[in-house]
């Protein structure tokens, strides 16, 4: 049965992704390819927020938090390991038990929605003014310097237990490239399976879920926990294609901005958020490289735009101008049967 | 007529808001295969009682006992659990998605994908929702809203069916077709249904509850409470 879009849909988006992939490095400037892999990090954390907000009806306003301790899970690990391998595993894993844990307060506290909003974004402010504080050689963990508002440095990504093969950064590209389309797969699946299915429709009425047996705070921190998961890989990819993380991934700006990819991409579709990540990336670039308009206030206007005339975001709202388009068409079609059947009943009426 | 064993119970179940006994010490029982009406004037308590039974409310003092299982206080979804199925006054339904995956929704709860799929065609068939099935809820009307909630209720195959003013907001012909599938449900399940409409109380009922001013006034057939000059007094009268 079709619920919320069909898996055929999301499997040839990533075909078109793998091409993407397989000509983008013959196309695209090598500093492009370089500057494509923190953006297909951005992309991920997106696709996280397209996932819990989109389809789980979670406002969390700090995703970012997640995508933060990723990052720098990662980069501390990475840095005591010697080595990318068992690093980036630690990087999701404990963003996730950091979600869990935090869900569970806020899911078993039923904790309302704006509520749960405003905690997330709090969360996610409280790291980034923990972790600027962290500057100086007695914040350290094993090897590694947290490093303040300098941040600290993330080591490139190596061949799986074969610390002395880093990857180049065309390879990296790959590798983010398959990162981010097998989460999209990944994520584009868990919605059509009956727990995906159970989360949409908590989304639509958590009533009615409670009162049909299921135990919906269970379901919203599953899909909570497995964002975060999703947000932590966008993360350590973010980190490595920067080669640093700073506290800046847990910034305002940082969590509006996640927000804000997903209004204008739709919720409810996971193509829409990672494609409005990479249109926005690129916008507010050239806009950076002038000085007429201040690149915020377009984001911002942007922004209002969107809500006020494409409530629904951009995908979403071009899936329904077709869907409209192609009804009237099949309205005219059988406005014109009608008009053809008409003669020829009069004509059999002659006969008789 | 009372025979086989009490499903649902109710002793000494209170609940105040603030200083107003919405519900106030009653004693309450529900008997295997039995449909019982609640009814009572606006105000008189049956909603909240109704929200007592599901887990929606908890409440102040008394217990809630389905089939030896103790209910006060927990969760609507452990209510749901035992096998209970659940309407509320307000429509609650999934918006933004159709009619069929409603249903579906309901049905794969207690069972696989196969088994969910054809009880999900069967409901839909069963309920005469072909029409809509694939129509997204949120543009339905609303007696067609009320007839897919009651199908995601039919769907679980529950044992005993609370249903909080089923018939509200219906047409006359929806509100017959309403009648005949309670009385179709209860074939396999003890009902409470709370109604303010009366003649579809009468067309569905066999014993009746009248709740006044967070009490229970009376419990008898239709016919004889709709004799009492003190139950007309209360609620009767005002209706013609």
């Amino acid at each position: 049965m079709r619920l919320t879009g069909d898996f055929r849909g999301t499997v040839v988006v990533a075909i078109l992704g793998v091409l993407f992939t397989l000509i983008a490095p013959s196309v695209l400037e090598f500093f492009t390819i370089l500057t494509l892999t923190q953006v297909i990090g951005l992309a991920i954390l997106a696709l996280s927020l397209g996932l819990v907000w989109g389809y789980g009806g979670i406002l969390c306003f700090g995703q970012t938090a997640f995508f933060g301790v990723g990052a720098y899970s990662y980069a501390v690990a990475a840095v005591n390991f010697g080595g990318s391998t068992g690093a980036i595993l630690v990087g999701v894993l404990v963003a996730a038990a950091f979600a869990a844990i935090l869900g569970y307060f806020v899911f078993y506290g039923r904790v309302s929605d704006v509520y749960l909003a405003v905690i997330t974004l709090t969360v996610a402010l409280i790291l980034y003014s923990l972790i600027r504080r962290t500057s100086g050689p007695e914040y350290k963990i094993g090897n590694a310097l947290l490093g303040g508002f300098n941040g600290t440095g993330a080591p490139p990504i190596n061949v799986p237990g074969r610390p002395d093969i880093i990857l180049f950064p065309e390879h990296t590209f790959y590798v983010a490239m398959g990162a981010l389309i097998l989460l999209y797969l990944l994520c584009g699946w868990l919605v059509t399976t009956h727990f995906g299915r159970v989360c949409v429709a908590i989304r639509e009425n958590e009533t009615r879920a409670e009162l049909l047996a299921y135990d919906t705070r269970a379901y919203k921190l599953g899909i909570f926990t497995i964002g975060a998961a999703v947000a932590a890989v966008g993360g350590i990819f973010f980190s490595v294609g920067v080669s640093r993380v700073t506290p800046d991934v847990f910034s305002l700006s940082q969590s509006a901005l996640t927000i804000i990819w997903v209004i204008v991409g739709g919720r409810g579709t996971l193509i829409g958020p990672i494609l409005a990540c990479f249109a926005l990336y690129y916008l507010t670039g050239s806009l950076g490289t002038q000085q007429v308009l201040n690149t915020n206030l377009v984001l911002g206007v942007i922004l209002i735009a969107f809500v006020l005339l494409v409530p629904q975001g951009v995908i979403p709202g071009i899936a329904g101008w077709l869907r409209n388009r192609r009804g009237k068409r099949g309205d005219r079609a059988r406005e014109r049967r009608m008009r053809m059947r008409r003669p020829r009943g009069a004509a059999v009426e002659d006969e008789a | 007529m009372r025979r086989g064993e009490v499903v649902l119970e109710t002793r000494g179940l209170s609940m105040h808001f603030g200083g107003v006994k919405a519900v106030d010490r009653v004693d309450f029982a529900l008997w295997e295969n039995e449909l019982r009406c609640l009814i009572g004037p606006n105000g008189a308590g049956k909603s909240t009682f109704f929200k007592c039974l599901t887990g929606q409310l908890v409440p102040t003092m008394g217990d809630v006992v389905i089939r030896d299982v103790q209910v006060a206080g927990h969760e609507p979804h452990e209510v749901a659990r035992l096998g209970v199925g659940i309407k509320t006054q307000v429509p609650n339904v999934f918006d933004g998605l159709t009619a069929q995956e409603n249903i579906w929704i309901s049905a794969r709860r207690w069972h696989g994908k196969a088994r969910a799929d054809t009880l999900t065609a069967e409901t839909v068939e069963r309920l005469k929702l072909g029409d809509i099935r694939s129509k997204l809820v949120g543009n339905l009307a609303h007696g067609q809203r009320q007839w897919v909630e009651l199908g995601m209720v039919v769907a679980a195959e529950p044992w005993l069916v609370l249903l909080d003013e089923p018939a509200a907001g219906m047409t006359h012909e929806e509100t017959e077709r309403t009648a005949e599938l309670i009385r179709e449900i209860n074939r396999s399940a003890a009902m409470i249904v709370v109604e303010h409409d009366m003649q579809f109380i009468r067309m569905i009922s066999k014993q009746v509850t009248l709740f006044h001013e967070g009490r229970i006034l009376m419990e008898d057939t239709m016919e004889a409470i709709s004799a009492n000059p003190k139950a007309r007094d209360v609620y009767l009268g005002h209706r013609t």
